[in-house]
């Protein structure tokens, strides 16, 4: 911790009371030549292997095809692209593998599988295996030859996960753990060669997690469950039924495996927001090519101020996802390269920064889910009737996403996370909210400032704006926590309305540091489209945070303090008027020239 | 067994073409570009020859600094080194001159490329690289075997096909199905940038041509569908706006 501060490395969570320049951020426009390549290499794959087959995916009776199609993903190296290279992966660097993660998240069921088998399979392994477990799995996981899957959820054991009844038990002779019970939703399931299962040893309270072959015997399973969407990805319940697991195959150890899990998710969240920001792209340039071909009352619909919204606003919303999701990856990998200076292993490195960054990746697994939502519903609006039949590709793209609010920790555990964590560092001190809440509460007293000596230069005001909105979020936060103490975990409402705003402040700062940064380098006439996407965002976020922060005020205030509160809200939330019709209508009128995303 | 590869840098197929002001040049701005479809095919070959008979692949590309990542990604697909000469290549005759004189140094057994390149269509390269040269060159082949000093190959002609046999070294221009288009894997992309990649200055400076203006094709007019049971829509249109009854 002591090497963090000294070089004053961005923490996680620390966004709320920092402020932050566009030089400390990274933004996808500075992707190298080869990461370039990287996406390139990942589309190819998609139009050439994936695509031809997604409807023979979803309606295949057995699991043959997406075998293949992860065996050929295996040969281009792309299931062991984040597999250290002494155990036969690329050792990629993590923005990178975030890369792949999204431009495969177009691919429908075969990008669940993908993640799933790369993710919550291989990454247990990786980061919490000894040397003989990562060298005799590894290689095979990286190379594809071997195929993975997470068995972590239980009927009864859901977001609740350290409440599984799966039991392990260890035998007479001391050389295995019997493993009995049932795991549900497993993605990969039918024919994962390696399961990671987690289980509690005899009546420990914590989970402990197991590399499970599946010849070890004991393993059976039902067929495949039929789904509104992903229906290519293999999903099945799973029992152990006396499975001999030898006890060197516990991973990490007794107890660990609670732990294991959650951080194991903390990678799969910012990676399935990655993933969504692929399918939405994806889902989007659908939606523009469409509504450049289809003609109504002699005209392309494209040419529609009510569908030029759509498609401007669908744009706005994954251009800032990918801002805020690039920013933190590479937040990530700087902490990683970090740590291991500091004398860690890979392992632990890539472990401990991912801890220090859970509360982003939280964050934007919620925002890039919700993001794909929108867009694809959005798309299916745009296809009109079209939309609604199975024969259009965005009918497929729209049942595909739901899936994303949920699994991974559904978004409600993961805003409830997000507060959770910031209010636990806080008390810590590790994130020193108390200062800045202080001096907010202090400045709701005071004569507001009327911005005497406005800055004019790019984007000046609009990162006022957010500096405001931290503000708010400590004043509603503050003043939540304090009001309702230890009362406030059930008053969930409220730290659900804490964690809209904590995301939304965290991903409009991102997509004005990502445009200034452009600007800074192309200029401010180069980028005024670029700049319409930042402040159309902006605009979308401040309702979101005015209303969110309203409604929580008004659950725990009343009297005088509402009303300062409320005032104060007034005064955290104001903007300049801004044209966002005319600019949404810009950013659409650039899409449809392109037809296609663009940005 | 050496292959020399040579590929243009191409906008990608799906680009909307615009000019300069002046009609004199391609609108680069804002234009994606990839390594010519056919040139794509016969670097394809060549990497399938090169796991096939362990020959070594060499790329050439006659353009300016802007054309590396479309090198790299070839080095990226497999091949071993790259040659690019320093220069824009403004017509046929300077690019073969450079192509040739490249090859005069280095005795390649095959000089591979498509059989035309996707912007400027000219199909011509091949066949003055044989000249000058003096070694056979043929266009467009669609299968290449190489069974000791010998090509054998199938060549697409009117109205069939033509087998035929060549000793090396020859100059082919390629075309589908003589490989698969392939995916660069993992490690060929983390391994392209260190591969070997020479900068030249042009070799002769000859150019015999010079464009004096391009013109895009009309925009394709509208279709108009008429219903089958209406014939007499159909004659008043094909009369009075087509004009051609």
């Amino acid at each position: 911790m002591e090497t963090v501060a000294n070089k004053n490395l961005i923490k996680g969570g620390e966004f709320l009371i920092k402020d932050v320049t566009p030089e400390e951020i990274f933004t996808p426009e500075e992707f190298t030549e080869e990461q370039r390549m990287l996406i390139q290499a990942c589309k190819d794959f998609l139009e050439k292997e994936v695509y031809p087959k997604v409807e023979e995916l979803d309606e295949a009776k057995d699991t043959s095809l997406m075998v293949s199609l992860l065996d050929k993903a295996g040969e281009l190296g792309l299931l062991g692209a984040g597999v250290p290279e002494e155990y036969g992966g690329m050792g990629m660097d993590f923005n990178s593998t975030m890369l792949i993660t999204e431009y495969l998240g177009a691919g429908h069921s075969f990008a669940v599988a993908f993640s799933a088998h790369t993710g919550i399979g291989t990454l247990p392994i990786q980061y919490y295996g000894n040397e003989e477990q990562k060298k005799k799995y590894l290689p095979k996981l990286a190379s594809g030859e071997w195929k993975a899957a997470y068995c972590l959820t239980e009927p009864d054991s859901g977001s609740d996960a350290n409440s599984g009844k799966t039991k392990a038990t260890l035998s007479e002779d001391g050389k295995y753990y019997i493993i009995n019970g049932q795991k549900m939703w497993i993605t990969n399931g039918g024919f994962a060669d390696v399961y990671i299962v987690f289980a509690k040893i005899d009546d420990d309270k914590n989970l402990s997690a197991f590399i499970v072959e599946k010849d070890f015997g004991g393993i059976t399973m039902n067929p495949p469950e039929k789904k509104m969407g992903i229906k290519g990805s293999d999903t099945r319940q799973i029992f152990f039924n006396d499975c001999k697991v030898p006890v060197e195959n516990l991973l990490s150890e007794r107890e660990n495996g609670f732990k294991i899990a959650v951080n194991i998710l903390n990678i799969g969240r910012i990676k399935l927001a990655a993933a969504a920001i692929g399918a939405s792209k994806a889902a989007l340039s659908h939606a523009i090519r469409y509504a450049n071909e289809r003609k109504q009352f002699g005209r392309p619909i494209s040419s529609f101020g009510a569908i030029k919204h759509k498609i401007a606003e669908s744009a706005v919303k994954i251009f800032a996802s990918e801002a805020a999701t690039y920013r933190a990856g590479q937040n990530i990998e700087d902490a990683i390269k970090m740590y291991k200076e500091a004398g860690m292993s890979d392992s632990e490195a890539k472990l401990e920064s991912l801890k220090q960054f859970a509360i982003e990746c939280a964050m934007m697994k919620v925002h890039g889910s919700e993001v794909l939502d929108y867009v694809v519903d959005e798309a299916v609006q745009i296809y009109g009737g079209m939309g609604y039949s199975a024969e259009s590709p965005v009918e497929r793209a729209y049942r595909d996403a739901r899936i994303n609010r949920i699994f991974e920790g559904t978004n409600e555990i993961n805003r409830l996370l997000t507060v959770d964590m910031i209010l636990r560092r806080a008390m810590k001190g590790e994130l020193d909210v108390m200062g800045p809440a202080m001096a907010v509460a202090k400045e709701l007293m005071a004569i507001p400032d009327f911005g005497a000596e406005a800055d004019t230069s790019l984007f000046a005001a609009e990162l006022k704006a957010v500096k405001n909105f931290k503000k708010a979020i400590l004043m509603v936060a503050g003043a939540a926590a304090q009001k309702l103490g230890k009362g406030l975990g059930e008053e969930q409402e409220i730290i659900m309305n804490v964690a809209d705003m904590l995301i939304e402040t965290y991903v409009t700062e991102s997509v004005l540091l990502r445009v200034l940064k452009m600007a800074q380098k192309q200029g401010e006439e180069a980028t005024a489209l670029y700049q319409d996407l930042a402040r159309v965002y902006l605009y979308d976020a401040v309702d979101v945070i005015q209303k969110a922060a309203r409604e929580a005020i008004t659950a725990f205030a009343e009297g005088d303090e509402l009303r300062v509160m409320l005032l104060g809200l007034k005064r955290f939330t104001k903007l300049e008027p801004f044209n966002v019709k005319a600019a949404r209508r810009r950013i659409a009128d650039y899409l449809i020239e392109k037809n296609e995303y663009a940005f | 067994m050496k292959i020399l590869v040579c590929i243009t840098h191409v906008p990608d197929t799906t680009t909307k073409i615009k000019f300069t002001p002046d009609n004199k040049q391609l609108d680069k701005n804002g234009v994606q570009f990839v390594i010519g479809p056919y040139d794509d095919y016969a670097l394809s070959r060549a990497i399938d020859l090169k796991n096939e008979l362990g020959a070594s692949v060499t790329i050439l590309n006659v353009g300016t600094a802007e054309t590396e990542p479309t090198i790299r990604k070839a080095l990226a697909l497999g091949a071993d080194d790259a040659i690019r000469i320093d220069a824009e290549p403004t017509d046929s005759y300077f690019v073969a001159q450079q192509i040739a004189a490249v090859a005069k140094q280095n005795n390649y057994d095959l000089i591979l490329m498509g059989r035309e390149s996707i912007d400027f269509n000219g199909g011509v390269v091949h066949g003055i690289v044989g000249e000058m040269l003096g070694i056979p060159a043929l266009s467009p082949v669609m299968k290449l075997d190489i069974e000791g000093n010998v090509a054998k190959m199938a060549r697409e002609i009117e109205g069939g096909k033509e087998y035929l046999e060549a000793e090396l070294p020859l100059v082919l221009g390629c075309q589908e199905p003589i490989a698969e288009w392939k995916i660069p894997n993992m490690r060929g992309i983390m391994s392209a940038r260190t591969k070997p990649l020479q900068v030249l200055p042009p070799f002769a400076e000859d150019v015999l041509t010079e464009t004096d203006s391009f013109e895009l094709p009309p925009p394709r007019k509208e279709c108009k569908l008429i219903d089958p049971d209406n014939v007499e829509e159909l004659i008043d249109l094909l009369q009075n706006e087509a004009k051609v009854l």
